[in-house]
């Protein structure tokens, strides 16, 4: 019998849910167990619909276990596409919401819910999709083994949907620790740690039983990202659950304390998760699609082990000025500046793999997709050390200046190298010639680099114009700008950002078409891009 | 094992040993005749594909 105890579980999950519901402490406990309990419902019913039972004439027929175990992947990377559309519509819509604040529907849709919600979106469901397909896809490929662990990683990929189901709707509910990045409640990161130690062990397992001896650069790069992870996220939601059955907790940490662990938290996610695990990606899809090995590959390990090494200490540039200590705060500021080095560093050897094959950017879409996100990472691995320096950041901190700085990295670089894999990988994992269009890859290319062009370019304005307005006093020593004043003064530069919100999602759409149009098994005709004729 | 413990570790022996420990990983990497090897599993993303892992 197939997937009969899977659906008894989650069929008993769902139960437990209903109870959860029936008995909560609270409202807000009740109303997301309630989404549990429906999630979980459906779940149970198209889990049944799937079993196989051995009577019912034939016999059960057994999945194949030979090959890399690809389904999996499959299904990452539509969740992929599927998440980040739903995660840059959101953040269209809180643009938008910052522009014009009518559009702030009380009190689910209002910019305070909604915002947790597009960031996690974006970085943990788009993001940690894309993370966990090209990580599944990469370690086998480079390990030549079977994932471990059998349907573990369909645990793994499935536990993760309904994580960020939870989380979302736990913040439209108004279910939030106020943790930046780290939001859901105590119940829902206990569930995110069941997952994430799934997570470990199908990685861990299939490196463990790999038939290439070496352990490639990018498994390296996923590997810290899995574990630091997790360690980041126990330490940073300690907290102490008022009742079993109600949402509120509080932390194991108090005043500057608790700020400091959650920047620790919260910088360190930006260099595993977001660094880290990209990087993993950038490491496997730029030689594959470049058709040559990495620039040098004792320079991606000196890259690693100096980001490993200087990463985790400059969580405290996010508390400058604060009431930590003075010494934190240099200490900070220091190992960011010194993170200048491995940054550019991996940025060169990324974009030098394409030494004496420049060419092929003229003829191939997707390579410049990912050349244009090294690109982005090299700006925003500039810039933010920049920021992270005491004085630039007494002007730029708590401005849009920071704004501008994440999605400069986060649309740039983590969005640019996730649509080049995702293009790498559509056609081979559905077994198709090649994709449906390159010339709509590079419509694609184009908006979203005009898009996030127009986005930070505006946010610099804006935020240089807050800080210097915020800070501009005088001749009595009085502030001369009300809050308000500064608020009015960036309102154009809001509504540009939107527009480049909107040209980014503009051109994700265009890659769902393609997308599913290559899934169709489609090809349009096209003129090839023209490789230009040599001079010689 | 109190606040300043940790501080004056974090300051003196357990930097110098972080700072000795990176400083070795590098010298490893390029130990005389790593080239060799790093150029070598620098193709491990081109081995793969053709019978799919079987």
């Amino acid at each position: 019998m197939r997937n009969g105890l899977e659906a008894a579980l989650v069929g008993l999950a769902a139960l437990a849910a209903l109870l959860g519901a029936a008995f909560a402490k609270d409202n807000l406990f009740q109303a997301h167990a309630w989404v549990l309990f429906f999630v979980l419902a459906v779940s149970t019913v198209l889990l049944l619909r799937r079993v196989q039972f051995a009577s019912s004439g034939k016999a059960v027929t057994e999945p194949d276990t030979s090959g890399y175990m690809d389904d999996v992947v499959r299904y990452g990377v539509i969740a992929t596409v599927f998440w980040g559309i739903a995660g840059f519509l959101v953040g269209v819509v809180i643009a938008a919401q910052l522009a014009w604040p009518v559009f702030n529907i009380e009190p689910w849709f209002n910019f305070g819910r909604l915002r947790p919600l597009h960031t996690s979106a974006v970085i943990f469901a788009f993001g940690g999709n894309a993370l966990i397909a090209t990580s599944f896809y990469i370690v086998q490929r480079t390990t030549r083994a079977r994932l471990f662990g059998g349907n573990l990683a369909w645990f793994v990929f499935w536990g993760y949907q309904l994580f960020i189901v939870m989380a979302a709707t736990g913040y439209l509910l108004g279910i939030t620790q106020s943790k930046e990045y780290a939001e859901p409640e105590w119940y829902v990161d206990l569930w995110l740690t069941v997952v994430w130690v799934a997570y470990l062990l199908v990685f861990a397992g299939t490196l463990a039983r790999r038939k290439e001896p070496h352990i490639y650069v990018a498994n390296w790069f996923f590997l810290s990202f899995i574990i630091t992870v997790a360690m980041l996220h126990l330490v940073n939601n300690m907290a102490v659950p008022v009742s079993f059955l109600g949402v509120k907790s509080y932390s194991a940490f108090a005043g500057v304390q608790d700020a400091l662990t959650q920047w620790w938290y919260g910088h360190n996610a930006v260099g595993f998760f977001l660094t880290a695990g990209f990087l993993g990606m950038m490491y496997y899809f730029v030689p594959k699609q470049a058709e040559r090995p990495v620039y040098s590959y004792r320079l991606s390990i000196v890259h690693f082990w100096a980001l490993i090494f200087l990463y985790i200490w400059a969580g405290p540039h996010h508390l400058h000025y604060t009431a930590l200590p003075d010494w934190a705060q240099t200490l900070g500021m220091v190992f960011s500046v010194m993170l200048w080095m491995p940054s550019w560093g991996g940025m060169i050897n990324g974009l030098m793999t394409l030494s004496g094959a420049w060419d092929k950017l003229r003829t191939d879409p997707v390579l410049r997709m990912m050349v244009i996100s090294i690109a982005f990472y090299g700006m925003s691995t500039f810039e933010g050390p920049m920021m992270s320096i005491k004085s630039v950041n007494s002007l730029s901190h708590y401005t849009d200046w920071t704004i501008g700085h994440v999605h400069s990295g986060a649309l740039g670089w983590n969005g640019m190298i996730s649509f080049g894999a995702i293009y790498f990988l559509v056609p081979k994992l559905w077994n198709r010639e090649r994709l449906y269009s390159l010339r709509l890859v590079n419509w694609h290319l184009w908006l979203a680099t005009l898009g996030i062009v127009i986005y930070a370019a505006v946010m610099w304005v804006a935020g240089i114009t807050q800080g210097l307005m915020w800070r501009e006093y005088d001749d009595q020593g009085f502030l001369v700008n009300s809050f308000v004043e500064t608020v009015n003064a960036i309102h154009p530069e809001y509504v540009m950002r939107t527009v480049g919100g909107l040209l980014y999602l503009l051109g994700a759409f265009l890659m769902v078409y393609n997308i599913w149009r290559t899934i169709r098994g489609d090809v349009r005709h096209e003129p090839a891009f023209a490789p230009v004729k040599s001079a010689a | 094992m109190d606040y300043n413990f940790l501080r004056e570790v974090a300051d003196s022996w357990g930097l110098l040993y972080l700072f000795i420990l990176f400083v070795a990983v590098v010298a490893f990497t390029f130990r005389p005749g790593s080239k060799r090897v790093a150029d070598d599993v620098a193709q491990i993303p081109f081995k793969e594909d053709e019978n799919n892992g079987r």
